[in-house]
């Protein structure tokens, strides 16, 4: 009785502070706002340190995958292109940019530019876990 | 061009990664930090372990 009634007590607690973390406004909001500008979802949610965190790895990795002469995936010609475009994208602006300024070696010459290729895929799919973070943020699924 | 070592670049890359891991993966600081520094480990560990192990295999 003591067990379930603390079990109440709690869940009422998480009932509670759902609405608190939900505020109005356009839910996916934090995520497509994190997808495009790493860390950006944090801020929107006033987590300035973790969103700072967040942006300074994804684009500092971002940024060192390009200097080390990284290749930017444009083409999805087999699947392991369209693997390496699939987690690109995920770095959102930053790959936009990149290819709109024409960043990025066209081909990979080096063992250097071949871990640059791997730090720009990573930076995305890192960015996409972040934003997916902040979407649990915003809905209350996480604190 | 920024031309790092085959282990300064698992540093970085070890470094980065753990801190997007460890912000997302647990919800209060001290065990943000804690799970950050448990994949920052776990990734330089690995690597040098299978460097090893890869050292002894081809001789």
């Amino acid at each position: 009785m003591r067990y379930s009634q603390k079990g109440m007590a709690e869940a009422e607690n998480k009932n509670a502070a759902a609405p608190k973390s939900a505020q109005g406004g356009f839910v996916f909001l934090p995520l497509i706002a994190g997808w495009l500008i790493p860390g950006a979802g944090h801020f929107l949610l006033r987590k300035w340190g973790r969103g700072a965190l967040l942006a300074i790895s994804i684009v500092c990795m971002f940024v060192l995958g390009l200097s080390m002469q990284g290749r930017l995936y444009a083409n999805a010609h087999d699947i392991l292109e369209m693997l390496g475009l699939a987690g690109d994208l995920g770095s959102g602006l930053l790959y936009i940019v990149g290819r709109a300024m024409g960043l990025g070696a066209d081909s990979v010459q080096l063992t250097v530019a071949d871990w640059g290729t791997r730090f720009i895929v990573v930076a995305g799919l890192l960015n996409i876990i972040a934003a997916v973070d902040a979407h649990n943020i915003r809905t209350g699924r996480k604190l | 061009m920024f031309n790092p070592s085959h282990f300064a670049a698992v540093l970085l890359f070890a470094t980065f990664a753990s801190t997007v891991f460890g912000i997302t993966q647990r919800e209060t600081p001290k065990r943000m930090f804690r799970y950050g520094l448990y994949c920052w480990s776990l990734f330089v560990g690995s690597a040098i372990v299978l460097s090893w192990v890869m050292y002894l295999i081809a001789r």
